[in-house]
């Protein structure tokens, strides 16, 4: 093999989100994480990471909550449904869809 | 505090059915008799997850020549890191790659010499492309993310944009053009392999305009310019002892995986210590590890903290003192060393 860079890049994901008018979008769309891309608690940095090949994603709390979420059952308003239960008052309405799209646009859901 | 490392390359072994002439692997290769077991693997594996390693690319070498790599894929999966697998392709069939994914495999990283089968089997010392073009359909049929590795250099970088094409038409998610890096057999192939400007220049611009065709969809084309090109160090593997660990298939333990060059580096065994005891103990990790062994100009310089003083394994190798300014920096007083244009020289292959 060739000796290149091994070492994963490092970002970091789902700080902050802005909010978009979701209304009229497809409620039907169930997002999971793509084939090959691993959620997981990382113990030793006490955070959610995503795997990836050659990446490591650190996420945030509230990114880790949602995506754990995502099994691709849920729809994304049953997702934001579920974290409005948990989180009430929280303006999940608009965030959690604008931060699954968000991760969607990076390839990351499906 | 030692941050805790990333990464970890897995050399499982150093044979491989290929003999490219600019492998990284020693000149002096690990023999089977050497090699760690599979219990051994497995507790590096685990004591990788424990100190805080989540991703493992399993290379070699060829791992498919280990007949335990579907147990190692296990052990790693089973401590929460995610597996890669660095293969030639040679050996990958369906069922093998279904044994792979079972145990756990998240990813696969394909290597290819050049576009056409004639220059790639004339690269690789052997017959193989068109194994690799088969492997290519079995990682496709898989859905397991497909990575193709080509390093570029003198005697194929003029056929970039034919390259690029086959990687499209095998389907790959992400492409490292990977430009030579002269370490191991590279350096003594120098002459034969080192590119000239002219072919740097036009490659750059070939890459360029795939993607703007691509338009941000697959494949991900990866371009670094060479250090020495530029006169940018590159802060190998995020800097010594950073972020990934190499562990040889002898079990060396090594900041970067050219790091057996430098002399009296005296690099620990996990036969004989904890990977943890290794990563925050042990000298030769500590030796070039942040900022504060940097000679001048590195001393002294704004970009320490970014680079850390480029490649010590390239200091060593040109100088014979890893301490150095990395010679690619064109602020090194050695950056001379980088500078002059090779003539073309003969191939020598990668033995046994
Ligand atoms: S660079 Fe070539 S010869 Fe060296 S390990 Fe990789 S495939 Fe084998
Ligand atoms: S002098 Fe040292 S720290 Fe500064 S750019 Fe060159 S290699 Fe990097």
């Amino acid at each position: 093999m060739n000796a290149d860079e091994r070492a994963p890049a490092q970002d970091q994901a789902g700080r902050g989100a802005e909010p978009v008018d979701h209304a009229g979008r497809a409620d039907a769309w169930r997002p999971r994480l793509r084939r090959g891309i691993m959620l997981r608690w990382d113990a030793v940095r006490e955070s959610d990471i995503l795997l990836m090949p050659e990446r490591v994603v650190m996420l945030n709390p509230q990114a880790g909550q949602i995506l754990r979420l995502c099994d691709g059952e849920r729809t994304a308003a049953e997702i934001a449904g579920v974290l409005a239960e948990r989180f009430p008052g929280a303006p999940v309405g608009t965030e959690v869809p604008a931060f699954l799209e968000r991760v969607r646009d990076q390839g990351w859901l499906g | 505090m030692i941050r805790p490392p990333w990464a970890l390359l897995a050399e499982l072994t150093h044979a491989c059915p290929l003999h490219c002439p600019y492998c990284s692997n020693p000149l002096r290769l690990v023999r089977k008799p050497a090699e760690l077991g599979t219990a051994d693997w497995t507790r590096v594996l685990d004591e990788a997850g424990e100190l805080g390693v989540v991703q493992a690319h399993l290379s070699g070498g060829e791992p498919l020549l280990r007949p335990d790599l579907a147990e190692i894929v296990a052990a790693a999966d089973g401590s929460g890191i995610y597996t890669q697998l660095v293969t030639s392709g040679v050996g990958l069939t369906a069922a093998r790659l279904d044994e792979l994914a079972t145990a756990g495999l998240r990813s696969v990283q394909l290597s290819v010499q050049d576009a056409t089968a004639a220059s790639s089997d004339r690269i690789a010392g052997r017959v193989a492309f068109d194994g690799k073009r088969r492997a290519a359909e079995t990682v496709r049929a898989s859905g397991l993310p497909f990575g193709l590795n080509v390093v570029l250099h003198r005697l194929n970088l003029d056929r970039l944009d034919e390259i690029i094409r086959l990687a499209v038409d095998w389907g790959a998610d992400r492409v490292e053009l990977a430009n030579t890096q002269f370490h191991g057999w590279a350096l003594r192939n120098l002459g034969a392999l080192m590119p000239t400007r002219d072919q740097l220049d036009a490659a750059r611009a070939t890459v360029l305009a795939w993607q703007e065709r691509l338009g941000g969809g697959a494949p991900e084309l990866i371009w670094v310019l060479p250090d020495w090109a530029d006169g940018v160090a590159k802060p190998c593997m995020g800097g010594w002892g950073s972020t990934s660990i190499t562990v040889a298939p002898d079990g060396t333990a090594l900041p970067c995986p050219s790091a057996s060059v430098i002399d009296g580096l005296d690099a620990p065994n996990v036969r004989d210590h904890p990977l943890r005891r290794i990563w925050e103990e042990s000298a030769a990790f500590a030796r070039y590890r942040g900022t504060d062994w940097m000679p001048e100009p590195c001393r002294s310089c704004p970009a320490k903290e970014a680079d850390f003083g480029g490649c010590r394994c390239q200091a060593f190798a040109l100088t014979g003192d890893a301490a150095r300014t990395d010679p690619a920096c064109r602020l090194s007083p050695d950056h001379h060393l980088v500078q002059a244009e090779r003539p073309a020289g003969p191939l020598v292959y990668r033995k046994p």
